[in-house]
């Protein structure tokens, strides 16, 4: 009863939602960071696996590309999440 | 047959894997679990590699597999060093009896 | 049998996953957190193999462990020597506190049953069937590039300008980063042969993503970490081009190219990103080809945070 495509969609929303409540309670920045980028991995889990179809044919290849797209947009707003955080840190000097 | 050598190989590199593991987690200092680490995690992976190209028989599929196990050597090699050196500058990481 | 011990192994895998995750989020060194973050991300991506995901394996190996890894790792060291020591504040537990965990219980509960409803109950053909039966008329055999650079390459091209616009912003808060030390022996001898062979890798993932696991964002992702490798080595251009002007270039290449192969295509007369059937091939091969060099470059400068001078140096810190 419980298909693959269950067990590792519900590890996703285990993960998103674990992630999702340390990153809103976290006070050290980094730590936030690091907190959306489990929700997010969470949030792929959810994706790839309704994409599964089973082990004899291939997987949906939609929301793959969604998923890569999503991968690689994650860590460009990472990065400019650090950048913005260090920027707001840094002593103020007149520029 | 060559499935069987397969998966005895495979079954020694899982062995070399939990000796690799255990090594870290039981190991008192830094330096000793490094060493446990990269020994056994390497042979490990070495011995499934050589399972693997025997049971794919594809002689492309065995080249990419050696060359996996060649990176991996070389910057597990590489980090363990890196990480000793950097504890051994900052005099950390030995065991006191 | 087999089920079984497929069974065995998923929930094994699972269990591991979630236990990476947990304590990479709940440790109290952040430093600890980080690489227990990379070793979650090396689980996940056996995870994307295991649903059959194998283009995606790839990409977080590389983009969601190792790069994210490196950049957490580097902002980590920045604010460390910025800071003296990192806060390790744990959050109090009050009433809120509470609240909170009460409202995430609430939210898994419901976002879990939607899904198991949705998957038993619900019947949704998405868009594989069309994807499959127009795949031979769209110049690849991987399904996945087929639908990244032909049937969505919209997407795609709106993805790279996401890209560019990010490293645009982080380039213009002016953050500078440490540079680090020159490598001893033992990096440098790695990083002198290891940098040429993953030139090499990230050529072969671009060629052979027309019909196997691979494409542009793999490709581009590998050559981003050896520009990293080169910046981590001491390498303060992180094997970027010298000139301010091909640095440049190359950020933009790829939504230039995207874009001039679809306004050109409009110009003859078809739609925008219409591929002409004769040319999809081709045309693909070239837009990833443009898209690698940009996303590399792209990724580079986003790890570098926008400069690759010498810390506190004005005028090598533009690009």
């Amino acid at each position: 009863m419980l298909s693959v495509q269950m067990i590792y969609g519900l590890a996703g929303v285990l993960l998103f939602t674990f992630a999702l409540r340390v990153a809103l309670s976290q006070v050290a920045f980094l730590r936030r960071v690091l907190a959306i980028n489990v929700a997010g991995a969470g949030l792929f889990l959810v994706f790839i696996s309704a994409a599964y179809k089973g082990a004899g044919q291939p997987a949906d290849p939609v929301p793959h590309a969604l998923v890569l797209t999503g991968i690689v947009v994650a860590f460009s707003a990472t990065a400019l999440a650090i950048a913005l955080a260090r920027r707001l840190h840094r002593p103020s000097d007149d520029d | 047959m060559a499935e069987y050598i397969a998966m005895a190989l495979i079954t020694t590199g899982l062995i070399f894997f939990i000796a690799g593991s255990i090594g870290l987690l039981r190991l008192p200092d830094l330096y000793t679990r490094l060493h446990a680490l990269t020994k056994a995690d390497n042979v490990g992976l070495g011995m499934i590699v050589l399972g693997l190209a025997i049971i794919s028989g594809d002689l492309i599929t065995t080249f990419k597999l050696l060359l996996v196990w060649l990176f991996v050597l070389a910057s597990s090699a590489a980090s363990a060093h890196l990480i000793a050196q950097r504890a051994r500058r900052r005099e950390r990481g030995l065991w006191k009896p | 049998m087999e089920a079984l011990i497929w069974t065995v192994f998923d929930f094994l895998l699972i269990t591991a996953m979630l236990a990476l995750g947990w304590s990479a989020l709940s440790t109290h060194s952040l430093r600890r957190g980080i690489a227990l973050f990379i070793a979650f991300g090396l689980l996940l991506s056996l995870v994307w193999v295991r649903l059959r995901a194998p283009d995606i394996a790839l990409a977080e190996a590389a983009i969601g462990t190792g790069l994210t890894g490196a950049l957490l790792l580097a902002a980590l060291r920045d604010e460390e020597s910025a800071a003296g020591a990192a806060s390790t504040e744990k959050p109090k537990n009050t009433i809120a506190d509470y609240l909170l965990i009460a409202a995430t219980v609430i939210l898994a509960l419901i976002l879990g049953w939607a899904l198991i409803d949705a998957l038993m109950n619900r019947q949704y053909s998405g868009l594989a069937n069309e994807v499959f039966t127009q795949l031979d008329r769209s110049g690849v055999t991987n399904p996945v590039t087929a639908v990244l650079l032909n049937f969505r390459a919209y997407d795609t091209f709106l993805e790279l300008a996401v890209l560019l616009v990010a490293v645009l912003g982080i380039r213009s808060l002016n953050v500078s980063r440490r540079p680090y030390l020159k490598a001893g022996l033992v990096l440098s001898g790695l990083t002198v042969w290891l940098v040429p062979v993953l030139i090499v890798i990230s050529a072969y993932l671009l060629w052979v993503g027309a019909h196997a696991p691979g494409g542009a964002f793999q490709s581009g992702a590998v050559l981003a970490a050896a520009g990293v490798l080169l910046r981590l080595s001491g390498y303060h251009g992180a094997g970027l081009p010298a000139r301010i002007v091909i640095r440049r270039a190359l950020m933009i290449v790829g939504v230039l190219v995207f874009a001039i192969i679809g306004l050109g295509l409009m110009v003859l007369g078809r739609g925008f990103l219409e591929y002409p059937l004769a040319w999809s091939g081709s045309l693909i091969l070239g837009i990833e080809t443009a898209a690698t060099l940009s996303i590399a470059v792209t990724l580079i400068m986003a790890f570098l945070a926008g400069e690759t001078g010498r810390a506190g140096n004005q005028e090598d810190s533009s690009c």
